[in-house]
């Protein structure tokens, strides 16, 4: 169909620039922000901790070294002053027992804090809401290594006389 | 008294050309709305807009990618963090530069444009022209006009965006021998579709949005002379580069503030 006023050429240049837009858009949403991976329907599960150390919002929980969800919401809780952590587990990992521990590790010696998360061995499921009962905190570098100083010191004068 | 009147005459005009910019803007997004069952006007404008700002908006992502490569390298490898090139990269051009750099380029290549035509319509009478054969020139002339610019922008800044963040993956890659795999896996692993992607996006059409609107009316409102149209075209191109920068600063505090 022709319209009133406008060249052909404009036409196709027009498809062009809308397309060419659109595969941009699209390749930011695939290639450069992995939507693919990150987006879809996940459920939340809690686990409280002494100590979160560096923990943030947006890490990732692993099992096994594979990322199955994000960290979703840090709070306290006002009773007992422990740290919540507020996992969205992607809707697709919903077996894990009920039993799984999480533990909070560091990827490599100065890396990005992750919560890892334990398979346990029963054959009840994590649902949306529930409680992880076996937590351990994130390891302190300073107060391991305050400990290590600590106990050095105090061992120096028992062995020296 | 007499600057303290100067002043008060300077405050009342500006108030006043705010006003009228407002009140234009009404009748513009109302010449919008009535334009589109004929569409065809808004096609030829995305022309004008969209496909003439095309290479240089692509061309200018490319420079700007790989200058991000290179100098976000240098700075990286003294931490031997240069395996977040790709995320730096990315997130400075999806965030920041994509948007504001084609937002200044379009205002300088279309929006200028925009005002000289239009400013120069008036000039030589075809606007009048057009009222007298009861075509109304905020139907036919600006409404097609500001959904073309609002429409081309966001696909400009994706544009750039997206041909920055290969200009990186050039240098990153080609130059400096960055791993491919970790180039693009930093950067999936830290951009974000909602918070990153699509701020970026909502931006562009913030800015797309002035910048129109900021050309149509300086060149609607020009003082109808050559002289008038080239301080109607410059004064475009000051006002929306500077609402750019100035609405930049405010749409990031709001979006990546953490509301």
């Amino acid at each position: 169909m022709k319209h009133k006023g406008i060249g052909r050429g404009i036409e196709i240049w027009v498809g062009v620039f809308v397309l060419g837009g659109l595969a941009a858009l699209a390749m930011l949403a695939m290639q450069v922000s992995d939507a693919g991976g990150g987006g879809g329907a996940t459920f939340r599960v809690h686990a409280d901790f002494s100590n979160v150390g560096g923990l943030n919002e947006k890490a990732p929980v692993m099992v096994g070294g594979v990322r199955i969800g994000r960290v979703g919401e840090i709070s306290i809780n006002k009773e007992n002053y422990r740290a919540v952590v507020g996992m969205d587990i992607n809707a697709g990992y919903d077996n894990l027992p009920i039993d799984t521990s999480a533990s909070i590790l560091t990827a490599g010696l100065l890396g990005a804090q992750y919560v890892g998360l334990q398979p346990g061995a029963e054959e009840f499921y994590l649902q949306h809401g529930d409680r992880v009962a076996i937590t351990q905190s994130a390891i302190q570098l300073e107060s391991l290594i305050s400990q290590f100083m600590f106990s050095q010191g105090k061992s120096k004068p028992s062995e020296s006389p | 008294m007499k600057p303290l009147a100067a002043l008060g005459r300077w405050v009342l005009a500006a108030l006043a050309r705010l006003g009228a910019a407002v009140l234009f803007l009404l009748r513009a997004l109302g010449g919008s709305v009535r334009v589109l069952p004929r569409f065809s006007l808004v096609l030829e404008q995305l022309y004008c807009l969209g496909v003439l700002t095309m290479l240089i908006t692509v061309v200018s992502g490319l420079f700007v990618g790989m200058v991000l490569g290179l100098q976000g390298y240098y700075q990286l490898v003294n931490f031997s963090a240069e395996s977040s090139l790709g995320l730096v990269v990315a997130l400075f051009l999806v965030r920041e530069l994509g948007p504001v750099l084609s937002a200044l380029l379009f205002a300088g290549r279309a929006g200028s444009a925009l005002t000289g035509e239009i400013g120069l319509m008036k000039a030589t009478e075809q606007l009048s022209a057009m009222e007298m054969m009861a075509v109304d020139p905020i139907v036919r002339i600006i409404g097609p006009r500001l959904l073309a610019g609002v429409l081309a922008m966001p696909l400009l800044a994706a544009m750039f965006s997206a041909v920055g963040v290969l200009g990186g993956y050039l240098i990153g890659h080609g130059q400096f021998g960055v791993d491919a795999g970790v180039y693009w896996s930093s950067m999936q692993n830290g951009v974000e579709l909602f918070a990153d992607v699509l701020n970026g996006i909502i931006k562009s059409v913030v800015f797309g949005f002035v910048i129109t609107w900021v050309a149509l009316f300086e060149g609607y409102h020009a003082t109808p002379t050559s002289e008038g149209v080239s301080r109607a075209t410059t004064r475009t191109v000051v006002t929306s580069s500077l609402a750019i920068l100035g609405g930049d600063y405010i749409l990031t505090a709001l979006m990546f503030g953490g509301w």
